[in-house]
């Protein structure tokens, strides 16, 4: 009881930030995500300048499950949407068409790595190819974390009963947020990945 | 005498604070008589502040215990320490004559083990993890931290990261022994070195756990720095423990995270067969077939981190120190823009001097250039806050007590240890003095023993704040001049040992003729550092003695402070102030302005009187 009526307490400010603070937590925490791959991307680029390093092509997939996670963005996007404008179905539905884009991604994700490795690229050999490998895993760990938020609105959308309050409306935001962040993500990383190619 | 200072502190609060309407709700409290949710998954942050405190002091013990037994080693390698058997067992290896030695392998698994230990677990946990927990949502006036939750979860991922570590003294084949920097190859093949089997696995695990902890609590630091503070509490009324904190904060959020990319490549390379930090590696005669990689990328990648993380232990005890001088010297902190300035220029600079750590690891001789200069530049804001922690003791009406002492003992550590590091920052010096230990003075003084000053003089000062009661203040002084003698007496010398060349992390020098006149050298540290650790005891006694024993506070202000921590009652509970929150409408150095001793924050200005600095 105490813990809650502090929940209640402690969530509206004092209009020092006009952002609400948990919406805030999640932006700080992407500065972290920001740097863990600052970190690997670096490593890649210091690396690569230290020379014995193998040129391959990227996997196409690669290109393909770039086209759905934006797709699946938008998705999420417009369930948002309806969500706002009160309408119940579109959300739904929008929704587990985001959950279904998602897993897609991932799962193209894992195709694309079959793709190298029939190329002849493989995990274990030189480090240009590993670095592609852990990488694009690393993020396919962050989908699936975002995976994991969507199912959960998911839950909240079908069990519970349809309505539109601030509480509710800020935890979709978040899932939203969130996807959009590593969306784009992927799509940095993957620039990256092409203009790493000489 | 002049006459004493008081203040109704609820009245003010009534006339002035801030409405939320947190007493409106005040009925059926099921939650806190709970001995579980109290004391074990709080979210109350004091509480957890006091967990990550205890914790803290836990492998503060195991710690400091491993160092006696390697300094035994150093300094009597001939005694016989066939009585530490019972403790460490097989790693002690004992000969027919009952003459036990202690293992090779031990002796590194220790010394690795202690820096690992005491630098994330006591001087980040349990220092930035007990005070930004405690002060933050205390100082700002606020109910709680931004998310109480995520709260609780940063200090049982602590817990989780500890207990691993933990276990991993326990492995038949010992833990991890690499050094706490865990550079590859030692880190990377099981093959190694008996400690870079599960050892490595268990302290790699361990390591993830804890930046987890640490961005879950610096998450939320920086949320609730940021988001709630009370009114009145603009960034420039901030208490400077806060503004330590919040920077230490967003230092760690940048830099650990790239920690993590270092050690998921070395668990990829070790689990996996990827070659990310090996390459023309030959192990026992052999050559292995993993090329492609290089170990200095893994150096790269962990003093990214590693720079910045010396920053995040020392910063938060600077913010402390600052408070506490200005407290109990009775004045206000001599140039507090200044103060804050040079945090921020210290937390910049720290993310581009990483490479000063491996001049010697052939990085380009041009490159390393930038970094030294970048690495003696940092010493001008640190000189200033040096200069404007004395400034604040002259002329100041000091009272010395066990937590100014320690506030004072930091900056003679901080200056001593300060002066050796731009000897380390040139390059030039450095190809004499890398991996001597002379590099084990510098640190151990300017990080390891100054950031314990900065957490002592916390704990004393705060005591009353945290349990209710004073510590002894006798001991305290007694374990504040036997800790500073014997750091000093141990530390000091080994400035000469490593001028002279004497190589950190070796088991023993008796093959080395030209160290053996540091033998005595050596006895006399090791005879220090068991002092020093008496000393401790004696603190770990008064700290848990006077929880239940000591001194009742019976006024909310015992040290006459102005900061808003004091403004609650003895025994906050969960949501810190019992009505209103106070609301502040000044500065937090309001000491012996226009005549008056101190003038808390929560004191409205006076007709015309301008808001400090
Ligand atoms: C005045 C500013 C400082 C300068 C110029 C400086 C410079 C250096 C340099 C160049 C080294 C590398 C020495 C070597 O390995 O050969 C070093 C090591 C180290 N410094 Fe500093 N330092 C300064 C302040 C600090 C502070 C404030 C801390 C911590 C609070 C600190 C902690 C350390 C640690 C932990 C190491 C050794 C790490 C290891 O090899 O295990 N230094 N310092
Ligand atoms: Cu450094």
């Amino acid at each position: 009881m105490r813990e809650e009526r502090l929940e209640k307490v402690i969530t509206p400010d004092f209009g020092r930030n006009k952002i609400p603070a948990k919406k805030f937590a999640l932006y700080v925490s992407f500065a972290s995500v920001v740097m863990l791959f600052s970190g690997l991307t670096s490593a890649f680029i210091v690396r690569q300048a230290a020379g014995n390093w193998l040129e391959f092509p990227l996997p196409s997939l690669f290109y393909t499950s770039t086209i759905i996670i934006v797709a699946s963005s938008i998705t999420l996007q417009a369930s948002f949407y309806s969500f706002k404008k009160g309408m119940k179905i579109p959300y739904q539905a929008l929704l587990v068409i985001t959950l279904f884009l998602g897993l897609t991604f991932t799962v193209m994700q894992y195709q694309a790595w079959l793709e190298m490795t029939a190329m002849g690229v493989h995990l274990t050999g030189n480090p240009s190819g590993s670095f592609v490998y852990v990488i694009s895993g690393i993020h396919a760990a962050h989908v699936l974390g975002g995976i994991g938020a969507i199912l959960v609105a998911i839950g909240h959308a079908f069990i519970l009963p349809f309505f539109r309050n601030p509480k509710r409306k800020l935890r979709f935001e978040m899932t939203l947020i969130y996807w959009h962040f590593v969306g784009f993500l992927w799509i940095y990383l993957l620039v990256f990945f092409i203009l790493q190619q000489s | 005498m002049a006459e004493v200072t008081t203040y109704n502190e609820e009245v003010l609060i009534e006339e002035h604070g801030y409405d939320d309407h947190f007493h409106d709700h005040h009925h059926g409290d099921k939650y806190q008589s709970n001995f579980i949710t109290h004391y074990i998954f709080s979210m109350d942050h004091k509480v957890i502040a006091k967990q990550f405190l205890i914790t803290g002091i836990f492998w503060g013990i195991i710690g400091a215990a491993m160092s006696i037994v390697f300094r035994l080693q150093l300094g009597f390698p001939e005694e016989n320490m066939a009585w530490i058997k019972p403790i460490l067992g097989k790693w002690i290896v004992v000969n027919q004559d009952g003459i036990g030695t202690l293992a090779p392998d031990f002796y590194y698994a220790l010394v690795t083990m202690h820096g690992t230990i005491l630098v994330f677990f006591v001087l980040t946990a349990g220092l930035s993890g007990t005070f930004s927990n405690l002060l933050i949502p205390l100082q700002i006036g606020a109910r709680d931290m931004a998310s109480p939750l995520l709260n609780m979860m940063s200090y049982w991922f602590f817990f989780l990261s500890g207990s691993l570590m933990f276990a991993s003294l326990f492995l038949s084949t010992g833990p991890f022994s690499g050094g706490w920097t865990a550079y590859p190859p030692l880190s990377v093949l099981p093959a190694a070195s008996s400690g870079s089997g599960a050892g490595m696995t268990l302290w790699a695990t361990s390591l993830i756990f804890f930046v987890v902890s640490v961005l879950l609590g610096g998450i939320n630091y920086i949320t609730t720095v940021l988001n709630l503070r009370t009114k009145g509490m603009t960034m420039w009324r901030l208490p400077l423990t806060i503004w330590a904190f919040f920077i230490t904060a967003i230092i760690g959020l940048l830099s650990f995270p790239v920690l993590i990319s270092a050690l998921l490549l070395t668990v990829f390379d070790r689990e996996l067969g990827t070659s990310f930090f090996l390459s023309d590696i030959y192990i026992g005669g052999e050559a292995l077939d993993r090329v492609g990689g290089s170990p200095i990328l893994f150096q790269h990648l962990f003093w990214f981190l590693g720079h910045p993380e010396v920053y995040i232990i020392i910063l938060p005890a600077m913010g402390l120190v600052s408070e506490v001088l200005s407290v109990h010297a009775r004045k206000p902190i001599f140039g507090y823009k200044a103060m804050v300035y040079s945090i921020l220029a210290i937390a910049f600079l720290s993310f581009i001097v990483w490479a000063h750590h491996m001049f010697m690891s052939g990085v380009n001789p041009f490159i390393a250039n930038f970094f030294v200069i970048f690495t003696l530049i940092i010493a001008v804001p640190s000189a200033v806050k040096v200069f404007n922690w004395i400034a604040t003791l002259y002329g100041g009406n000091i009272r010395f007590n066990s937590a100014s002492l320690y506030s004072i003992g930091f900056v003679s550590m901080f200056i001593s240890g300060g002066l050796t590091g731009i000897f380390l920052g040139n390059s030039a010096i450095d190809i004499q003095m890398h991996d001597t230990y002379f590099v084990v003075a510098h640190f151990h003084i300017v990080m390891g023993i100054a950031a314990f000053f900065g957490m002592f003089a916390g704990i004393y000062h705060w005591f009353p704040k945290m349990f209710g009661r004073f510590m002894n203040e006798t001991l305290g002084r007694l374990h504040f001049w036997g800790t500073i003698i014997s750091a000093y007496m141990i530390f000091w010398p080994m400035h000469y040992m490593g001028m002279a060349g004497v190589p950190r992390r070796y088991y023993s020098f008796e093959a080395f003729d030209a160290f053996s006149h540091f033998d005595e050298m050596n006895k006399f540290i090791t005879v220090f550092a068991i002092i020093s650790f008496a000393f401790q005891i004696l603190f770990v006694i008064n700290f848990f003695y006077s929880i239940w024993k000591g001194k009742v506070v019976t006024t909310k202000n015992p040290w006459g402070a102005n900061t808003l921590e004091w403004t609650t009652p003895i025994n906050a509970g969960h949501g810190n102030w019992p009505g209103r929150i106070p609301s502040v409408n000044r500065w937090a150095y309001d000491y012996g302005k226009d005549g008056v001793e101190f003038t808390p924050q929560i004191v409205p200005l006076k007709e015309g009187e301008v808001d400090g600095h």
